[in-house]
């Protein structure tokens, strides 16, 4: 029993990796019905920034700040830096071309994220690059028969909150509102007045600044970081906001989580290296009986 | 219409025929003019081609957004690989078999996800292309070779009369499938089968409604165009002698996405230049070194910013079509 | 109030018995009955959100009804798909047009003959004398096709390219291209200027004069309803509230009460008659 417990809970916290970066995908397509390719590599750069302040500026930071304001000045960075990215890749990659439709969109994210992930690759070399181990003191937890370490407990609370505080601004708040209903239908979002620039503003900020804190977390829990590691992730990710239902936040959030806890189960009770096949088959018998996702909603065409 | 004869040239010199003979010209001049490794890198671009036509049946004439297609290429490339290590069954006569594997495994994995739409056809198939990869990374039954892959792929022969075994000789293999690929297409393009597969494109729910069912010819499409890339996995495979599970990511089949929209949806010439721009472009800027990637993708970009309908779209009504009734007397409008 | 329905004698060539079509829970076709007969013009008309575009789709088997059937020259066609349906002898149109839009008004023209055709993908690639014969029968019939709605002249334009007058048109000649025997037209005046509606008009009279077709229509014009049709049927809110020569169902109280009786009603759809 104790063994799928940890099963779950290692999932979680992996889920929860997938679910932050999956908001990224979902937010920007359910407003602009765009699959950001270049989403994965937001990730990256972000975990690669905050190494590099965590790497070279931890004893200055952690002389001033002490550890824990290093981390938090790490995250900040990380996300204010990739929040900016996200803005100019907006602006020079995906609005020149929206007018032309959604295919070429296809290529142009793609061809950001190939110049993202070789800036990353020019700009810290080609090879892996290992986080400090030291960070966050190795604590064990023993909860009943379960393991855990402090780190996978600071993950899981940070992700959840910052989940938490996506869907209240979602759900709860007017500009929530006015998200959702520009990812409903945009056309008539814009004719009952809302600001859809705003609202684009305001997912290519947050998505890829969701990312870049991620990108820390995997850096800190894997230790290892590189270049490419952002299409396996996005891959991950992204199906993890199909799996949910994309356009759909809180479908991201639970795709990614549903996600987490059926690869580790999957590697512990079925095969570790089938565990991805295992995936993707649950992905495709999802959509085969529910074509749009777990929570997405059914759109039937009217003719 | 009366035909001078200054007429007449021009009329030549602006005919596709015209511009089909330069090609085939060049093409067969080419190879005599630079030294293997260039022919190589033709090979490597008719190998791209043949990939971009093959995804163009399904992406570019029916409009379904397949990104898992290096997985066909995959299953092309490993059925030569395999049947030609355990059991030395010559490579011409898996290339065939090869294509008639991809095509079954087409049909098998699409029939079920056939009636998605858009994005999550995209999903699935992408979710199809890495399920290939991964399990042949993982090495079933001991088939696949594991990460490695499989090594010592025979070159292709009939007897001691036909060897191909040089660069040249793959060169034109490879072209010469390429050639009678498009020569098929061409002609499937201008045919009933072709133009369903446009009007599914353009508005299924109308084509449906014009008496076709949108379902069979959405598979065909799919069969048609991994059959084909298992043609090029057949090619590929005998000319590297060795296939793993890293030629065929998710990164060979968004290549191949690209050059089909690079050169423009469901245009034949367009997915030449698509294949040309994707396999030549990284060797023309190799002297860039590391930079050179940065320059691909923003080339990418500023290619759908200002051809976003491809660099060669496919014109529609530009070949003027003439009456049959005139004369008939049955033309009464 | 069935007297006076010219082709009443004729064969029937499209029945519904009781169809029934719910959306979620809304009934948007109830229980309703029709009978086209051979050679008439039959109107559907009602005010909008009646039903009407879902009882075509039901009948061309877009969507599966959940009670009823349709029957075509006495066979049962309830749940056929679309494709099959127009290989019966259905064609229809749509009510906001539905072309294909970067092909050109030929190969729109062409996709009509999809279904009385058969070449498979070898004889296409390999161009069999069976196959080319059979692609200059498509060509002369599209040209025939594109001759009688006066297109002949755009046949290599783009269908997004030609006036919206014309694309109407472009899809009339879409559906007549498989040789109907029942042509479903769902408003085909809307968006037409009254001349071109007077031309419409014309070229329906005689095609249905010429060939062997019977056409059912919805329309709002009421112009045209009065002016062309042979039998009229009303509907509102999923179900039938009447029928007759359109002289009766101009006078007929319960009509008018559907169409005006609704404060919110877009009442600028019934246009009344100038001469009546
Ligand atoms: N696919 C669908 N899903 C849900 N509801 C639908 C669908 N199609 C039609 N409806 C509903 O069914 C009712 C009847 O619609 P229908 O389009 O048949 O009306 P109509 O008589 O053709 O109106 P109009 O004159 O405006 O074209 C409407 O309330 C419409 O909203
Ligand atoms: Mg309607």
């Amino acid at each position: 029993m104790h063994v799928i417990l940890e099963q779950i809970i290692n999932g979680l916290t992996i889920g929860s990796f997938y679910a932050l970066i999956a908001l990224g995908y979902s937010m920007v397509y359910g407003v602009l019905k765009l699959i950001n390719f270049a989403h994965g590599d937001f990730f990256t750069l972000g975990s690669y920034l905050g190494y590099t302040v965590l790497v070279f500026g931890a004893a200055f930071m952690t002389a001033h700040f002490g550890l824990w304001g290093a981390l938090i000045a790490a995250l900040v960075f990380a996300g204010v830096s990739l929040a900016i990215v996200g803005l100019i890749v907006e602006r020079v990659a995906y609005r020149p071309v929206y007018p032309a439709g959604r295919l070429p969109a296809v290529v142009s994210a793609l061809g950001a994220s190939i110049f993202l992930q070789n800036t990353i690759m020019v700009g810290w070399g080609p090879r892996f690059q290992a986080y400090p181990a030291t960070l966050i003191p190795n604590v064990h937890i023993q909860l009943g028969s379960i393991h855990l370490t402090l780190l996978q407990i600071m993950i899981l609370l940070l992700s959840f909150a910052l989940m938490g505080t996506l869907y209240y601004i979602v759900q709860k708040t007017t500009f929530g509102a006015a998200i959702r209903a520009t990812a409903h239908d945009r056309k008539t979002a814009s004719l009952m007045g809302i600001n859809i620039n705003k609202v684009i503003l305001f997912v290519f900020t947050l998505g890829p600044a969701l990312g870049a804190v991620t990108g820390i977390m995997v850096g800190m829990y894997y230790r290892q970081i590189s270049f490419t590691m952002g299409w396996n992730y996005g891959l991950k990710a992204f199906t993890a906001s199909v799996l949910g239902g994309i356009g759909n936040i809180p479908g991201a959030m639970l795709g990614g989580l549903i996600l987490g806890v059926l690869e580790m189960l999957g590697a512990a009770y079925i095969s570790a290296a089938w565990k991805d096949v295992f995936v993707f088959i649950i992905l495709i018998l999802v959509l085969i009986f529910r074509p749009t996702g777990i929570l997405g909603e059914k759109t039937a065409e009217k003719v | 219409m009366e035909l001078t004869p200054l007429n007449g040239i021009e009329k030549l010199a602006s005919s596709r025929q015209l511009h089909i003979a330069l090609a085939t010209a060049a093409f067969l001049i080419y190879p005599f003019l630079v030294s293997d490794y260039f022919i190589d890198i033709a090979f490597y671009f008719g190998i791209y081609t043949l990939l971009g036509l093959s995804l163009n049946i399904v992406l570019g004439e029916v409009g379904l957004f397949d990104l898992g297609h290096a997985g066909f290429y995959a299953i092309g490339a490993y059925t030569t690989a395999i049947l030609n290590t355990k059991f030395g069954i010559p490579i011409l006569v898996l290339l065939p078999l090869s294509a008639l594997a991809a095509a079954f495994f087409a049909y098998v994995v699409c029939s079920p996800v056939i009636h998605l739409q858009g994005d999550y056809l995209l999903i699935v198939t992408l979710g199809m292309g890495e399920i290939v990869r991964l399990a042949l990374i993982n090495n079933p039954f001991d088939l696949t070779g594991g990460p490695n892959g499989v090594f010592g792929i025979d070159f292709p022969s009939l007897g001691p009369w036909l060897v191909i075994d040089s660069s040249l000789e793959y060169y034109f293999l490879i072209w010469i499938i390429v050639g009678l690929t498009i020569l098929g297409l061409t002609r499937l393009q201008d045919s009933r089968i072709g133009r369903a597969w446009n009007y599914i494109r353009e508005d299924e729910t109308a084509a449906n409604a014009n008496g076709i069912d949108s379902r069979s010819y959405k598979l065909l499409a799919f069969v048609l165009g991994a059959a084909l890339a298992g043609v090029a996995g057949n090619v590929y495979a005998s000319k590297l002698m060795c296939v793993s599970p890293e030629s065929f990511t998710f990164w060979e089949s968004c290549l191949m996405f690209c050059i089909v929209l690079i050169g423009g949806m469901g245009s034949i010439p367009g997915v030449i230049l698509g294949a040309a721009f994707i396999s030549l472009f990284p060797e023309i800027f190799r002297p860039f070194a590391m930079y050179r990637m940065l320059v691909f993708g923003s080339a990418m970009i500023l290619m759908m910013m200002f051809r976003p309908g491809g660099v060669w779209p496919r014109k529609r009504g530009a070949v003027k079509y003439e009456s049959l009734l005139e004369g008939t007397g049955r033309t009464d409008a | 109030m069935l007297e006076g329905r010219t082709h009443a004698a004729g064969d029937i060539v499209l029945e519904t018995v009781g169809l029934t079509k719910i959306f979620g829970g809304l009934t948007a076709v109830n229980s309703i009955d029709l009978k086209v007969h051979k050679g008439e013009i039959l109107s559907l008309i009602g005010p909008n959100g009646a039903g009407k575009t879902t009882v075509f789709n039901v009948v061309t088997g877009i969507y599966r009804p959940e009670f009823g059937q349709v029957f075509f020259r006495g066979e049962r066609i309830t749940g056929k798909k679309p494709h099959q349906i127009v290989s019966y002898g259905i064609a229809r149109t749509f009510q906001n047009i539905r072309l294909f839009p970067d092909m050109t008004c030929r190969e729109n023209v062409m996709a009509g003959r999809h279904c009385r055709s058969t070449s498979g993908l070898l004889s296409s690639i390999f161009r069999t004398p069976r196959q080319r014969a059979e692609e200059d029968m498509i060509r002369e019939t599209t040209e025939k096709r594109l001759r009688q709605v006066k297109l002949w002249k755009s046949r290599d334009e783009l269908a997004k390219n030609i006036p919206y007058g014309s694309q109407r048109m472009l899809e009339i000649a879409r559906a007549l291209a498989s040789d109907p025997k029942l042509l479903v037209l769902d408003e085909p005046s809307s968006g037409l200027n009254p001349r071109e509606t007077q031309d419409l008009m014309a070229f329906l009279r005689g095609i249905i004069h010429e060939e062997d077709l019977t056409i059912l229509l919805i329309e709002h014009d009421m112009n045209m309803v009065m002016g062309i049709s042979d039998w009229v049927v009303v509907m509102d809110g999923g179900r039938k509230i009447a029928e007759g020569i359109p002289e009766d169902i101009y006078a007929d109280q319960r009509v008018i009460e559907a169409y005006l009786g609704k404060e919110d009603e877009d009442s600028t759809e019934y246009d009344i008659p100038a001469e009546h």
